[in-house]
């Protein structure tokens, strides 16, 4: 390599979408992930989507196998992981096939050229070299040989070739992190500390990132070095947050507001697995995790330490929702405090499970049999997991009921910098437990009536160990008040309207329009569209043009104001990651004609997505 | 944490109770003759013994005639959903270990539906006594064959008799590695009375099989085992450390059949007892040891049972083993991890959040 005699040139730019893509073993959510870490380190906002496919390890080099990270950097605020990647590193031909297409015209594509050779090509099905023809024209192709000169680093390290080959994902994290100017320490430290004890590992992977960072450096790419200043941000301290982390953690916080030791029963399921791997993680916390045999005793077993006294909390994604209804019916029956999460994918069955998709609205609204109505509530950022975990264990607990909170597979994954709370102002929601009588019988006796309401409408929670309080709950219909057996038909209607009446009393706050109450179009989101929705809307109103936007956590009950809000707007869109959920409730509650967007193809919205069908509602106005 | 938020009471001495303050004001609603009443009976005049505090005693069950059970007892109770009461129970029994934690189940909620669950709790030994009410039958859904009815039964919905094998609650559970297995039967008060005081006192899960009569759907399924006549050679008794012995005694009183290792099978058979060609004597019976460390020969012994109509069946305590319970384990690591800080929660919360990466902007 020669050393450029001039300093390499740079160009300042708002922000940067890379695409990291490579086979399934090549580790390109590592890279991502600690690319990402450098960025957030660099003061830049941003936002992550890891892509990765449903085999632990496909057929290696093939299509299926392709494994992709994208980070959204940028000089500003920023809502999402970016509409079309501008950089795209491929690893093999596979992953250059497999997402080439969606890169900006003109962007930049560095692939791997080691690894263009005839038989990775056949598996990629390409019947030609796409870097010797004319399919990458439009784009501009940097060639770096990663795997050889990764071996070249490597060779006096003592580390076998094979060995040296797997660290050239680090290549390409070094010539990534040049191209950008990320720092260069806090990926080293990086990889000193998650290797430690295997001396030959870390050598070889520091000198592959730095055989990378000097290939960016010296005249191959002098031209190329881009800078992305920091991001203008409020004051405080940061860390760059999934949002399984974010709940997790949310649930641990959730335990020191209410004051209850948390319960965790969980059958593993992806994207909600993690969750249960974070909080098992943390039994300092008083947090009992339990791996279930399936998310039948999962659900079950949460509801029996909530009978307990804990805060009762079970994970799970769209299959193990079904599996866990008729024990949610019973909780709803019960009247006990549970948290339900589910970490939405793609369905029905196990459709996409590695994919995202937000079709489980109606089934967490309405999905269990008989009336059970329950309080539904969803994430909108990776970080507001953190806060929407609070805000269930809150409900939860202090209303005595189950409540879903929905997240998706995008949310659980994908991260963001998170300004972190000051724990001292996180709003604490003790809990008080039943302690005495609290009824007196016709003979003058003081007994106890678990069904006897306060003025929330919830029951006491009395829990085995308080003397006196021995009480019978099941899932048969029971007489309000006294709680005992009633199979009388007038009974049980009044106990269905008073299910139904202390759900729908809950209180939530009011819909907030962000952006232009006077415009015509209202967009209404839930849940992880908030970003792409929010990026869109900035856009256009940037624009000059007209459009609101409502995002509801609430879902169930709804804001008090939102059918005053939907009426104040001629058109209202509806986005989703399904073929119309909210929008159906919304029609129906509110005699709105409101109209669907939808998106279901495994990949949340993107803001350009958004803007084109917004735009196009708004009407040409040039 | 969990201490704080604790209710008094389990400190000091039980106050004394008697069989009424076990009985709730409810209306016990079993068919006539129903064998649920003698067990419910039992319990309660049991309850009283062993110095355990009704409000620290829960009751699960599923769904069934059987789980109707927590109803009647004042006590801390939940009827809960089909075959999901061991869940529900590991849930209670993990979250707090101050109380006694028991499961009232039947054939169908516990084999059929709860099959996998019941497994489950008996592999991890979680602390709780299963109490599994066998009448052979669905006794609520009015007589369908149940998962321990005997191949070619009639009913509603084989009317030409059911071509299902069926399950051996014991092996099933001992396959499981239960520490505690036994089966009992509703008409013996004192053995149904024993037996259930030596599963509430067990460490872990036990499971106590009760044979229970149903004069509605399954009338006379136990006849064999409960008739004056057919009963001695129909029980075959398991008492730790007796060799096992049965049958109408002979005019010395010394019993006529036995159970011995069979080198044919490796497993175990009933062989004739006394002098004379083809019998052995009785030092040369299996002795029971309910505490072997290796199910195996429990296991061989639970097979003694009739698979069809019930003409002989071992009773009694086939399993009682020492094995940690998943609850004092899961606890122990909670307290471990407790012990790892004095940080009061707060600090501990904010070092959890500000733990990974941050940086700080100005
Ligand atoms: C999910 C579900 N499926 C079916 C039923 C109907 N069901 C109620 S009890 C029962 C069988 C009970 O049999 P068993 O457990 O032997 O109890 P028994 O009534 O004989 O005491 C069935 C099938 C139900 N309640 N819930
Ligand atoms: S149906 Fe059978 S098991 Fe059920 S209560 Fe009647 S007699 Fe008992
Ligand atoms: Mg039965």
């Amino acid at each position: 390599m020669s050393t450029p005699d001039t300093a390499p040139e740079t160009v300042q730019v708002p922000e940067v979408t890379v695409l990291f893509a490579g086979d399934s073993g090549d580790g390109m959510q590592l890279t991502g992930s600690q690319f990402t870490l450098a960025t957030a380190l660099a003061r830049n906002d941003l936002a992550t989507l890891p892509d990765f496919p449903a085999e632990i390890r496909a057929p290696a080099g093939t299509l299926a196998g392709v494994s992709a990270f994208q980070v959204h950097i940028s000089d500003h605020d920023i809502f999402t992981p970016g509409d079309a990647p501008h950089v795209l590193v491929a690893m093999n031909p596979a992953a250059l096939r497999a997402e080439l297409a969606t890169l900006v015209d003109g962007g930049t594509v560095i692939v791997n050229a080691d690894t263009f050779v005839e038989r990775n090509l056949a598996k990629a099905g390409y019947d030609h070299d796409p870097l010797e023809g004319d399919d990458l024209d439009a784009y501009r192709l940097i060639r770096a040989p990663m795997t050889s000169l990764t071996k070249e680093a490597c060779k006096e390290l003592g580390v076998k070739p094979r060995d040296a080959e797997r660290s050239k994902n680090f290549f390409a994290l070094g010539l990534l992190s040049w191209m950008y100017s990320r720092p260069i320490e806090p990926t080293i430290e990086w990889i000193e500390a998650k290797f430690k004890g295997r001396d030959l590992i870390i050598a070889a992977n520091k000198a592959a990132f730095n055989a990378g960072h000097a290939y960016g450096e010296t005249a191959e790419l002098s031209d190329h070095q881009v800078i992305v200043r920091p991001a203008e941000m409020p004051a405080g301290t940061y860390t760059n947050i999934n949002g399984n982390t974010a709940l997790a953690w949310g649930l641990v916080a959730a335990g020191q507001l209410s004051g209850l030791p948390i319960f965790l029963g969980s059958y593993p399921i992806t994207p909600a697995s993690d969750i249960l791997h974070e909080l098992s993680r943390h039994k300092e916390f008083g947090v009992t995790t339990f791996q279930a045999e399936d998310e039948i005793a999962a659900v079950g077993s949460a509801l029996g330490a909530a009978y307990g006294g804990h805060l009762g909390v079970t994970t799970t994604s769209g299959p193990g929702m079904a599996l866990k209804a008729e024990t949610i019916g019973l909780a709803v029956s019960l009247e006990l405090p549970l948290v339900i999460v589910n970490i939405q994918r793609g369905g029905p069955s196990t459709g996409l499970p590695t994919k995202t998709e937000a079709a489980d609205l109606m089934m967490a609204m309405y999905g269990r049999h008989g009336e059970s109505p329950m309080p539904v509530i969803a994430a909108k950022t990776p970080a507001d997991c953190f806060d929407q975990a609070i805000e269930a264990a809150r409900i939860a607990t202090q209303y005595r009921t189950p409540v879903i909170l929905l997240s998706d597979g995008y949310l659980g994954n994908s991260s963001e910098p998170w300004l972190l709370p000051d724990v001292d102002d996180l709003e604490p929601f003790p809990v008080e437990f039943a302690s005495g009588f609290n009824q007196v019988d016709e003979e003058g006796n003081e007994i106890f009536w678990p069904y006897l309401r306060d003025e929330k409408m919830a029951r006491p929670w009395a829990i085995p160990g308080t003397p006196d309080l021995m009480h019978r709950i099941g899932g048969l219909e029971k007489e309000d008040g006294s709680g005992n057996v009633s199979y009388d038909g007038a009974n049980h209607a009044h106990m269905i309207a008073v299910r139904a009446e202390r759900i729908a009393r809950i209180p939530v706050p009011d819909a907030e329009v962000c952006g232009d109450s006077d415009a015509d179009v209202l967009v209404v989101g839930w849940g992880s569209t908030w970003g792409a929705i929010a990026a869109a809307v900035r856009r256009i109103r940037n624009g000059g043009r007209k459009v609101a936007h409502v995002h509801l956590t609430h879902l169930n009950p709804m804001p008090a104001n939102l059918g005053e809000v939907l009426s104040g707007f001629s058109t209202v869109l509806v986005p989703e990651m399904n073929l119309g959920q909210l929008v159906r409730i919304l029609r129906d509650e509110y005699l709105v004609d409101a109209r669907p967007v939808n998106k279901v193809t495994g990949q949340p919205f993107t803001p350009a997505e958004l803007q084109q069908v917004i735009l196009s509602e708004l009407g040409d106005d040039t | 944490m969990t201490d704080t938020l604790l209710p008094e009471g389990g400190s000091g001495d039980v106050p004394p109770t008697t069989r009424a303050d076990w009985q709730s004001d409810q209306e016990v609603r079993w068919c006539p003759g129903c064998g649920d009443y003698s067990i419910l009976t039992a319990l309660q005049l049991l309850m009283p013994d062993p110095g355990v505090r009704r409000e620290k005693t829960v009751f699960v069950s599923g769904i069934g005639c059987a789980a109707r059970f927590p109803y009647y007892m004042d006590t801390y109770g939940m009827h809960s959903i089909h075959g999901r009461a061991p869940s529900i129970a590991t849930g209670i029994a993990t979250a707090r270990e101050d109380l006694s934690v028991w499961v009232v189940t039947g054939d169908g909620d516990a084999l059929s539906i709860g099959g996998n669950h019941l497994i489950h709790a008996l592999r991890r030994n979680v602390n709780m006594t299963i109490l599994l009410f066998n009448n052979r039958i669905y006794g609520l859904t009015k007589g369908q064959y149940s998962p321990t009815s005997e191949a070619g039964k009639v009913t509603k919905s084989t009317p030409m008799g059911s071509v299902d094998h069926p399950f051996n609650p014991v092996s099933l559970a001992l396959g499981a590695e239960a520490s505690f297995v036994a089966r009992t039967i509703d008409s013996d008060r004192k053995h149904l009375t024993e037996v259930l005081a030596a599963a509430a006192a067990h460490r872990g899960t036990s499971l106590v099989e009760i044979y229970q009569n149903c004069p509605i759907f399954n009338d006379g399924a136990f006849d064999a085992i409960k008739d004056r006549d057919t009963k001695a050679d129909a029980i075959i008794p398991l008492v730790h450390g007796e060799p096992i012995t049965f049958g109408v005694p002979a005019e010395d009183g010394r019993a006529t059949k036995g159970v011995a290792h069979d080198p044919a099978t490796g497993g175990v058979r009933v062989v004739e007892v006394g002098d004379g060609e083809g019998r052995l004597a009785e030092s040369e019976l299996l002795v029971h040891d309910a505490h072997n460390p290796d199910p195996s020969v429990a296991f061989a012994i639970s097979r003694l049972t009739d698979a069809g109509y019930l003409h002989t069946s071992p009773i009694g305590i086939f399993r009682q083993v020492e094995r940690a319970t998943y609850d004092d384990e899961a606890r122990a690591q909670l307290a471990t991890a407790g012990a790892s800080s004095d940080a009061d929660p707060a600090e501990r919360l904010s070092a959890l959040i500000t733990g990974a990466d941050t940086w700080t902007v100005v």
